[in-house]
C-alpha cells in the first residue's frame, strides 16, 4: 500500500525574504526583489539585474552560528538556512528518530568561492580548506551534518530542473517505502561562472525580467535556498503532524532537441505535464493554477506556451514569480513548490510582474495582479539546459479527505 | 516475480588501463599519481561535427553507454541516470580559467554548456532521442551509488523494463595540482600501497562505466543487482548496519561470496576498510582501483567486475585483496566511501 | 579582404574546433550553416565572440549574426565595414 506524501514543513531564504512569511508577504504586496548585484563585483554588474539576498557570507555566518574555520560557501550556507528552518516548521524533535533523507540539488556549488580564491591557493594557503567544498556533494553533506541528519544523502544536479527532481526522487522514496521522512529540495548563491555563463548565452536581460510579456528580453538570475519536509502517512499519524499539502503528481521527460534550448514545440515539457498529471489521476482541467517556469527569454516561454496549449482545452490561470526572485537555477523549483504550497493554502495566485504585451504567437495572457481563488491542484514547471523538464502537481489536504 | 528484478544485460566501460586489458587474464598496468584515461576510438561512433565541442567526459560516456545498449539489444530506453563526482571539471577548469584571465571578457559559451553537470546524460539522451526519465546525481563518492539505486527503483516501482545507468568522471590539470595541495592525490613519486597505505591521497584517475539494466533476464545477463543502499554517516555501527542490510535478503554474513572493497590506497581512508574487512574474516575480499584509479565514481569499474566475475564464474588473482579464494561465486558485496561520509552497500547475484 | 578572408577562415576553424578541415577546404561563398559547413547555433555564439575578440565589433542582438555568417564572404565584408581593431 503506497503512502501518500505529505508536506508538513517548508523553508525559504530568497531575494524577497528570509522566511515562508516574508516571502508570501512580498508575493502579495507585489513586492519584487530584484536589483542591482552588490554583494561581489562583476565587470556586468551594470548591465545586469538579479534576484539577490541583501546578506552578506559573514552575515549567514553569523545567523547560522558557524564554527571558526567553517568549510561552507554559501551555497552550503544558504541551503541550510532554509533546511533547518524547514525541518523546524516541521516540528520535528528528532530527525533520526525515524528512517529520514535528504534530497539536495544545485548547479553552483562551491563555485562561488572556488572562483574567489582559484588562483590564490598557494600564496594564500588558508583558503585551500574550500577546494574540497568545491563538488555539488559537498553543500548536501554540509546541509545534512547542520541538521544532525544520519540517512539517505543525495545531490541532483539537472540545470533548472534540479530541485524538482529532487523532490520528485524523495516523493517516490516516501511513497515506496524507502523512506519515512525527507528533507528535499536545492539552492544556488550567484557566482561570476554563471553570471558569464549565462551571458555567453546571451539569455540575460538588462532589465527586470519580464515573464511571458512579446517583448521580453531575457532572464535575470537570482540565487536562494528552499526546502520542503515529506513525510509518510505513517508519521504524520504519529506525530499528529499538520499537513500543509501533498505532493499528488510529478514527472520527468528530456526534450532531446537541444543542449540549451527548447523545442518548438515544448515536447518535453508536454511530456512533463502529462506525466504528472497521469501520477496524480487527474484531468487537466481540475488544475487551478499554473506557476510556469517562465524565465522571460525569448525561447523558454515561447516553449512553454505552446507546451501549455497541448496539454490544456483551457490554459488555467498561470504566472511566473520568476519576476520576484530571478532565475534560481537549481533551487527555483523548491523555491516554486513553496509558493505553489502558498497558493493552496492561502487560496491565492500570485501575480506575474511586469507584463505589458502579450506574446504575438498564441492567445495567453498570464495573471497580473493577485487573485483570490480556491484551488485544489496546483502545478509547477522547471525547465533546465540539457532538455531535462519536471513538472510537479501539489494538492491541498481536503481534496483526499 | 519478474517485474520487481534488476539485470544488468550489457555494460559498457573506458578506464586508465589499455582498452583490451581483460582483468581475469593479465596484471593491470601500474598506476602513477595522475592516471588518464586510455581511450577508445571515438571516431566511428562520434562524428567530428559533435565530437569537436564534446568534453572528455561526455565521449567517455557516450562510448560506454552505447557499449551497454548494444550488447543488452536494448531498444525503448525508458531512463537514463548518470552519476558523476565533479562533472565535465575540465570544461570549467577552461571557462573558469577564462573568466579570470580575459577579466570576463571575450567567454564562449560551448565550455560553460559543457561544464553543466547533467551534460553527459543529456547528450546521450540527445543522441538516441530520447524523451524519457533523465536524471544525474552528484554526490562526491556515492554518485554512482544514487543513480543505481535510483536505476533500480525505476525498475522495482516505476514501472520501467529498460533503464541505463552509468557513472563517468574525468581528470583536470589545474583540479589535479589542487587536490595535491590538500593531499588528496598522490604526489608524484610517490608509493600507492593499496594493502597497507602508508601516505594520504589517492591516485587519480577517469573513467566511465555505463550498464544496460532490465527486468528481463536474458542468456547474456551478467548479474542481478539486488539492493542498494547508501547514506552520509553510520547510526549504528558498521557491523549492525551491514547485517541490517543483509537481513533484508534473509543473508547473513556468511552467505557471502566476495566482499568488494573501495580500497583507494589512502592510509587516512583506510581505517574503515580494515573495521570491515575483519567483519569478512574467512570471505573472499577483492579491490579494484588498483586497476580504475581513484575517483568519486570509480565504484561503478567495482560495479563492472563483480558483473564480470558472477557471469564468469572466475575470480582473477589480480584483484585478491586477500588470502581467501570463494567457495561459490553466488554473492557479491560492494562496499564504499568516500573521505569518510558518502557510504554504499551494493549487493549483487549471479542469475 | 584576401588577406582577411583567409585569417577568417583560419580562425574559425580554430575557434570551433574543426578538426578535419583546412582552410583551403573552405570556399569563400559556401554556407557555413545548415547544409554548408553544417555549423549550428551555439557555433553562431562563438563567432559572435571573434568578432567581437579579433575585430572589436559588438553585436548586441544575436539574431543579427544569421546575416553576417552566411559565408566566408559576408563576414569579410561585415567585419571590413565595422571594425574598431586592426
Amino acid at each position: 500500500m503506497r503512502s501518500r506524501v505529505a508536506i508538513t514543513g517548508m523553508g525559504i531564504i530568497s531575494a524577497i525574504g528570509s522566511t515562508v512569511e516574508e516571502n508570501f508577504d512580498a508575493l502579495v504586496s507585489k513586492r519584487t526583489g530584484i536589483s542591482v548585484l552588490e554583494n561581489f563585483s562583476s565587470r556586468h554588474a551594470s548591465e545586469i539585474k538579479v534576484g539577490e539576498i541583501k546578506h552578506t557570507n559573514e552575515e549567514l555566518q553569523q545567523l547560522l552560528g558557524l564554527p571558526a574555520g567553517n568549510t561552507f560557501t554559501r551555497t552550503g550556507m544558504l541551503g541550510a538556512y532554509a533546511a533547518a528552518q524547514a525541518v523546524k516548521a516541521a516540528g520535528i524533535k528528532d530527525l533520526n528518530d525515524v528512517r529520514a533523507g535528504l534530497i539536495s540539488s544545485t548547479s553552483v556549488g562551491g563555485m562561488d568561492f572556488t572562483e574567489k580564491h582559484y588562483k590564490q591557493y598557494l600564496e594564500h594557503p588558508e583558503y585551500q580548506k574550500y577546494i574540497e567544498s568545491h563538488h555539488a556533494g559537498d553543500s548536501s553533506n554540509k546541509i545534512a551534518d547542520y541538521l544532525g541528519l544520519k540517512g539517505f544523502v543525495s545531490t541532483i544536479s539537472t540545470a533548472c530542473s534540479s530541485a524538482a527532481n529532487a523532490i520528485m526522487l524523495g516523493a517516490g522514496m516516501i511513497e515506496n517505502g524507502y523512506l519515512d521522512r525527507v528533507v528535499v529540495g536545492g539552492t544556488d548563491a550567484l557566482s561570476k561562472f554563471t553570471i558569464n555563463g549565462f551571458k555567453t548565452l546571451m539569455i540575460l536581460s538588462d532589465a527586470d525580467n519580464t515573464p511571458f510579456d512579446n517583448d521580453r528580453k531575457g532572464l535575470n538570475l537570482g540565487e536562494a535556498a528552499a526546502y520542503l519536509v515529506l513525510e509518510s502517512d505513517e508519521v504524520v499519524q504519529c506525530e499528529q503532524r499538520k499537513v500543509l499539502a501533498y505532493v499528488a503528481g510529478y514527472g520527468n521527460a528530456n526534450d532531446a532537441y537541444h543542449q540549451t534550448a527548447s523545442s518548438e514545440n515544448g515536447e518535453g515539457a508536454y511530456l512533463a505535464m502529462q506525466q504528472a498529471l497521469e501520477k496524480a489521476g487527474i484531468h487537466p482541467d481540475k488544475v487551478g493554477y499554473v506557476n510556469a517556469h517562465g524565465t522571460a527569454t525569448p525561447n523558454n516561454d515561447l516553449s512553454e506556451g505552446r507546451a501549455l496549449l497541448r496539454v490544456f482545452d483551457e490554459v488555467p490561470v498561470f504566472s511566473s514569480t520568476k519576476a520576484f526572485t530571478g532565475h534560481t537555477l537549481a533551487a527555483a523549483a523548491a523555491v516554486e513548490a513553496v509558493y505553489s504550497v502558498l497558493a493552496l493554502q492561502k487560496g491565492v495566485v500570485f501575480p506575474n510582474l511586469n507584463f505589458r504585451r502579450p506574446m504575438e504567437e498564441f492567445d495567453l495572457v498570464p495573471q497580473t495582479e493577485i487573485l483570490f481563488k480556491d484551488l485544489d491542484y496546483v502545478l509547477s514547471n522547471s525547465f533546465g539546459f540539457g532538455g531535462n523538464c519536471s513538472t510537479l502537481i501539489f494538492s491541498k489536504t481536503d481534496v483526499h479527505e | 516475480m519478474s517485474m520487481n528484478r534488476c539485470y544488468i544485460n550489457g555494460l559498457g566501460g573506458v578506464t586508465v588501463q589499455d582498452p583490451l586489458f581483460d582483468v581475469f587474464e593479465a596484471s593491470p598496468q601500474l598506476l602513477q599519481s595522475l592516471n588518464k584515461a586510455q581511450h577508445p576510438s571515438y571516431k566511428e561512433l562520434i562524428a567530428p561535427a559533435m565530437s569537436r565541442r564534446m568534453a572528455k567526459g561526455v565521449k567517455m560516456g557516450i562510448y560506454a553507454a552505447d557499449k551497454a545498449l548494444s550488447e543488452a539489444h536494448m531498444s525503448g530506453l525508458q531512463a537514463v541516470i548518470v552519476g558523476t563526482g565533479l562533472g565535465c571539471i575540465e570544461d570549467s577548469e577552461k571557462f573558469l580559467d577564462a573568466i579570470i584571465e580575459n577579466d570576463e571578457q571575450f567567454l564562449t559559451p560551448t565550455a560553460f554548456i559543457q561544464s553543466t553537470h547533467n551534460t553527459v546524460a543529456a547528450q546521450i539522451a540527445l543522441r538516441l532521442g530520447c524523451k524519457a526519465y533523465n536524471f544525474t546525481y552528484v554526490n562526491g563518492a556515492s554518485s554512482f551509488e544514487s543513480a543505481l539505486f535510483d536505476g533500480l527503483m525505476q525498475l522495482k516501482h516505476f514501472g520501467k523494463q529498460q533503464v541505463l545507468v552509468g557513472g563517468v568522471d574525468e581528470i583536470a590539470p589545474y583540479t589535479f595540482s589542487m587536490f595535491e595541495m590538500v593531499g588528496k592525490v598522490k604526489s608524484e613519486g610517490q608509493e600507492i600501497l593499496f594493502k597497507q597505505p602508508s601516505t594520504a591521497g589517492v591516485p587519480l584517475g577517469e573513467g566511465a562505466h555505463f550498464f544496460a539494466l532490465s527486468n528481463e533476464k536474458k542468456e547474456g545477463s551478467y548479474a542481478e543487482v539486488c539492493d542498494v543502499m547508501l547514506f552520509n554517516a553510520f547510526k549504528d555501527n558498521e557491523a549492525d548496519t551491514l547485517r541490517s542490510f543483509l537481513q533484508r535478503h534473509s543473508l547473513d554474513f556468511d552467505a557471502i561470496d566476495v566482499v568488494v572493497l573501495g580500497v583507494n590506497a589512502d592510509v587516512r581512508q583506510q581505517a574503515f576498510y580494515d573495521r570491515v574487512s575483519i567483519l569478512f574474516p574467512e570471505t573472499a575480499q577483492a579491490y579494484y582501483q588498483h586497476v580504475s584509479a581513484g575517483y568519486d565514481t570509480a565504484s561503478a569499474y567495482g560495479l563492472r567486475l563483480a558483473a564480470e566475475i558472477l557471469a564468469r564464474g572466475q575470480y582473477p588473482e589480480t584483484v585478491q585483496y586477500n588470502e581467501v579464494r570463494p567457495e561459490k561465486l553466488q554473492t557479491i558485496l560492494l562496499i564504499n566511501q568516500g573521505g569518510g561520509t558518502d557510504f554504499s552497500f551494493v549487493l549483487v547475484k549471479a542469475c | 579582404m584576401e588577406a582577411l578572408k583567409q585569417e577568417l577562415k583560419e580562425r574559425i576553424i580554430e575557434v570551433l574546433n574543426l578538426e578535419d578541415i583546412t582552410p583551403s577546404d573552405i570556399q569563400d561563398t559556401d554556407a557555413l550553416f545548415g547544409d554548408g559547413l553544417g555549423l549550428d547555433s551555439i557555433d553562431a555564439l562563438e563567432l559572435i565572440v571573434l568578432l567581437d575578440k579579433e575585430y572589436g565589433i559588438k553585436l548586441a542582438d544575436p539574431k543579427q549574426g544569421k546575416e553576417i555568417f552566411q559565408s566566408v564572404e559576408t563576414m569579410a565584408a561585415f567585419i571590413a565595414e565595422n571594425r574598431t581593431k586592426l
